[in-house]
This record gives C-alpha cells, structure tokens and sequence, in this order.
C-alpha cells in the first residue's frame, strides 16, 4: 500500500488543483506543498522500513501476480532515489510559490509539477517495461509543457526541439520493447531477465542495446544526444530548470539506464564500455563548453552535462567504489545543481536578466543569494568539507584503481574546469564592478528560504561519508546495482508459474 | 519476414523525415510516421495466421494456441493516446511559434545558439 502512494498522492493533487485552484489560484501552491511533503515523509519511511522486509518490497498492483499484472517494485536504490526526488521536488516547490508570480497561470504550472513528480516516482517504482515506457511519457509530456511555460519565442523554440527529440527517442525506446517482449514474451522487468538467462541471449539484443542506449542517453544527455539540454534547462521557469536538471536526466535517464542494464541484462562488458566512453565525452565537452557560456542558466545547464558524466562514469566503471561515487554524485549533484538553478532563478528575479556581462557587484545586495551560490560552486567543484569533494574524490580513486588512469586524470582535470567556470560566475555576477542590471525587486521570503535549507543540505549531506552510517544505508544500494542479476533472484519466488503460457 | 521488414522500412522513413526535413508539421508527422510503424510491429508481434479472439467464454472452445495474442494489442491501445497527447502538443507548440516567427521554417527558427 505505501508504494502505491508515491504515485497516486501527486496524481490526485494535480487533479484536484485543475479542479479547485483554477478560480483560487492560492489553494494550488497549498495542495502541492502537501503533496510534495506527504511523498518526501513516506519516502523517508519506506527508506527505513526496507530492512525489516529484507530489502524489498513488492506490490501487484492487481488480484494476479506478476507476470500477469503490472507490479511496483521497492528496493534499496529506488527508494534511494525516492528520497532524492522528493527532496528536490519539496524544495522546488516550496520556492516557486513565490517565483511563480512572476507568470500568469500559477495553476498550470503546480498541475503539471505534480504530474512530472508522478511520472518520476512511477519510472522508479515500476517493474514492468511496458509501464516504464508509459510513465517516462507522463513525465516528458509535462516537462515539455513545463519548459514552454513562459511561451516567450525562445522557450517555444527550446520546448519543440526538447519535443522532436524526446519523442523520437521515446519510440525507439518502445521499438526495443516490443523485441524483447516478442523474444520472451513478458514485460516484467525480472522476468524477461530471467528468460533471457535461461534461454540464451539472441543476437538481436545489440539492436535492444542501441536502441536503449540512444534512447536512455538522450534522457540523460550524454554527450552524442545533449543538444537539448543547454536550450530545454535554462529556458524553464526557474524552479522547473532545478528539477530537470536535478532528478528529471537522473531518474528517466541514469536511474533507467542502471536498472535495466545492471539488474535485467547483467551487465554486458560492451555497454559499459559505450557508457564509459560518452561519459568521458560527457565531461570534458560539457565542461569545455560551459566556459565559455554568457548567460547564467545556460551556463549551469552544460555543467549538468559535464557532471552527468562524473557519474556515468561512476556506474561504467562497474567496481563497487566507482558504483559508491556514482550513487553519491547523484545524490549530491541532485542538491547542489537544483540549488545553483534556483540561485540563478533569484538573480534573474531581481534583475530581471541573467546576461553575466550585464550583471556585476551583487555581493551586497542580494546576500543571502551570494552566499548560497558561493556554497553550491564550493560543492560542485569539489572543495572540502562539502559534499561533491567526496564523490569526486571517490570517482577517480575508482578510475585510477580500476585501472582507468587515464579517465582518473581526465576527471580530476576536469574538475578544476568545473571551478573555473563557476568562479567565472562569482566574478561577474556576485562581486567585481558593477554592472548595468540594478536590483529591482528584493528575493522574497520563500525562495530565500528554501535556498538556505538546500545550501544547508549541501553540508549536512556529507556526513553519510561517516563510515558508520555509510556501511548502514549505502553499501545495501551499492550491492544492490553490484549483483547484478540478484535483482531477479530476489523477484523469482514471487513470479506465477501458471500453466496458462 | 517480409512485414516486418516492410515494417522496420516505415520507421526508417519516420526517421529519415524528422531528420531532413525542415516544416516544423513535416517533423510532427515524420515523429507520427515513426509512433505508426512501431505500433505495427507490435501488432504484428500478436497475430497468428489463422488465429481467433483471445476470449475464454462457455460454447466457444479455442484452444489457447489458437488465439491472437491480446497483451501487444493493449499495448498498442496504450501507446497510441500517449502518442495523441505528444502529437497534440506538439501541434500547440508549432502553432505558438508560428504566431512569434511567421515560419514553420526551422532554419530560420534559431533564436537559441544550438
């Protein structure tokens, strides 16, 4: 019952607010604030309940069992990933109360956020294919009308380029699950796992592969497939960029791409070479390129790309220490990222630009923003005691152990690449001359806020490095994206072995 | 074989068009072209020559080899109203940016710096 909640809880309020808030635009921020904290309380809940039923939990959705119904499946890196959304989610949605002023529609937007949120939380409690693929489109639609939500020419341009190339991806994706459906005839996740196993992989799984790969890695925005990325992200209200950018690439794509390479095909040395190579690319393209970005949002955008290839690495590498920095990457880049778009949001609501050449000296106006931007550039280039110096570090102590010295030296270079271009943001945003923008509207109470708790956050988080409570909480998802097909396994004794085939 | 590769042929042209052509609606129905041919496969995937309906009912005995198989038709019911919405907002989109550049031209839709 708890796993059904994460998906209906979010549904049933962006039903209610387009049925009650459409006349009391205020009663949409309250019922998604509800929502959004009722999920991330559960979440926490269902994080700590997992042990006791040896660590996972498994609903059918209907009076069949699976493989005959469509089922929800909590394990230790799903409700990991819960737990990530939430947060996200939470914050966001608490500073766009008042960010959101600034539009038309408050409504709108709080419906489709919840749907985005649904959609997210089904990706990852899903065990079926059929329904991954539909709960990713829940989650794509909304954010493509999220990304359009200002409607200016630029944001329209963005959302249909982010549109063309989702969609196509999204068939591909649905190509690959009609072959592997016509080859062992189920769509539950362990099961065709644990067809494919006893019967052999046929040759056309390459084909399933590409086709996941390409489709997947566009989620993602690994580097052949990020074109949208640095004009999708930065042209959503702000709030929205964060949760693109902080869960949105992570659970459609990486989340994905983990699961069902790692826990349903085992693995293969191939595609985790592919994965290794386009997160190599991934980093030092995405970082190159963010250098030399003018405008804030876009700037942030390709640093996701730079930094979704810290932690695709992390996973490719397929030790348990790189597959520990990868699961800290994305918890930690999910905090620090959303925390730098909703700075850049803050900035853009004062100023009313986020041109770098026409900002300058804000340090003293807009403290509170100054001082949480200089705390998310500390994290996300990797400066100690915050928290991206630990996964950092533990990523290319992983490459260099793994015997990729030269992708251990690639990402540490990298990552002072990464300082350079936020420093380059400190310079000309927050303190040197001042420029022509003036500070027209002071940042309100709500956005101030949630940007303290997330800065906060991004200290606090580090202390899951304590051994103690690293050995408790974590290495239970390190083993479960490590054993591979224990995934199935585990799944097996639940599965109706009727006569009915 | 033939269907399928007939079938696999139309997604290569659902793929040929979203990427060459330069009508922002040629694109939108390029993407439908791709939704179509993969929903034919699926349906493809179910029949079975010479096959009846898949319902368990008294008086009418077919053996459960003899029926089509029902769960890629729920599919395709499924994937195409997801494809409806992805259409419909697209469609929205190009009607917004037609209003804002006077084109359905991409080439000259290029307000962002790729």
């Amino acid at each position: 019952m708890i796993l059904s909640q994460f998906i209906f809880v979010p549904l049933l309020a962006a039903f209610l607010i387009v049925l009650v808030a459409r006349k009391k635009e205020n009663i949409a921020a309250v019922i998604a604030l509800a929502a959004c904290a009722w999920i991330l309380i559960v979440s926490f809940i269902a994080f700590f309940k997992l042990p006791a039923h040896g660590g996972m939990i498994l609903n059918n959705t209907s009076g069949w069992k699976i493989p005959y119904t469509i089922s929800l499946i909590l394990d230790n890196l799903s409700s990991f990933m819960l737990i990530v959304v939430s947060i996200v989610a939470f914050f966001s949605a608490f500073y766009a109360i008042q960010y959101i002023n600034h539009f038309t529609g408050k409504w709108n937007f709080f419906a489709l956020f919840m749907l985005m949120v649904t959609g997210m939380n089904g990706v990852i409690l899903t065990g079926d294919f059929f329904n991954l693929y539909v709960f990713m489109e829940i989650a794509l639609i909304s954010a493509y009308a999220l990304v359009a939500f200002g409607t200016e020419s630029e944001e329209l341009e963005a959302a249909f380029k982010y549109a063309t190339m989702g969609a196509i991806t999204s068939t591909m994706i649905l190509f690959g699950i009609g072959i592997l459906y016509s080859y062992t005839s189920t769509l539950t996740m362990a099961d065709v796992g644990l067809q494919l196993r006893s019967a052999g992989t046929p040759k056309l799984i390459f084909l399933v592969y590409g086709l996941f790969i390409a489709g997947f890695g566009l989620k993602t925005a690994l580097v052949p497939f990020h074109a949208w990325l640095p004009d999708a992200h930065p042209s959503a209200p702000a709030p929205i960029s964060a949760m693109l950018s902080g869960v949105l690439i992570k659970t459609l794509g990486v989340y994905a791409l983990v699961r069902i390479f790692f826990n349903v095909f085992g693995a293969p040395t191939v595609v985790l070479q592919i994965l290794m190579l386009l997160g190599t690319l991934s980093i030092v393209i995405g970082g190159f390129l963010s250098v030399v970005q003018w405008d804030f949002k876009r700037l942030l955008g390709f640093s996701s790309i730079s930094q979704v290839g810290f932690i695709v690495i992390g996973f490719a590498l397929g030790t348990p220490l790189g597959i520990l920095g990868g699961i800290l990457h994305l918890f930690y880049h999910a905090i620090f990222k959303s925390l730098l778009f909703l700075d850049s949001g803050a900035v853009e609501y004062a100023t009313d630009t986020r041109d770098l050449r026409q900002l300058g000296g804000l340090s003293k106006e807009l403290k509170v923003t100054s001082a949480t931007t200089m705390v998310g550039t500390l994290s996300i280039s990797g400066i100690p005691p915050f928290n991206g110096f630990f996964s950092k570090l533990i990523i290319i102590i992983a490459c260099i152990s793994a015997g990729q010295i030269v992708i251990g030296i690639i990402a540490a270079l990298m990552s002072i690449v990464t300082l350079a271009y936020l420093l380059k943001v400190q310079k000309h945003a927050f303190y040197g001359k001042k420029g022509s923008a003036k500070v027209l509207e002071k940042v309100p109470f709500a956005m101030k806020t949630a940007m303290i708790i997330l800065a906060a956050l991004c200290l606090i988080s580090s202390a899951i490095m304590i051994p103690s409570i690293r050995k408790n909480y974590l290495n239970p998802i390190v083993d479960t994206v490590m054993g591979k097909t224990s995934y199935i396994d585990k799944i097996e004794p639940y599965l109706d072995k009727g006569s009915v085939k | 074989m033939i269907l399928y590769i007939m079938c696999f042929f139309l997604f290569l042209v659902g793929v040929y068009g979203a990427i060459t052509k330069r009508d922002l609606i040629k694109i939108i129905l390029a993407i439908g072209i791709m939704g179509y041919s993969v929903n034919l496969f699926l349906v493809l995937l179910a029949y079975r020559t010479g096959a009846l309906v898949p319902i368990l009912k008294k008086g009418l005995n077919i053996p459960a080899n003899m029926m089509v198989d029902p769960i890629p038709q729920a599919l395709v019911l499924t994937s195409i109203v997801i494809e409806l919405g992805v259409t419909a907002l697209m469609a929205a989109l190009a009607i917004r940016i037609y209003q804002k550049y006077d084109t359905f031209d991409i080439t000259k839709i290029r307000r962002l710096q790729g």
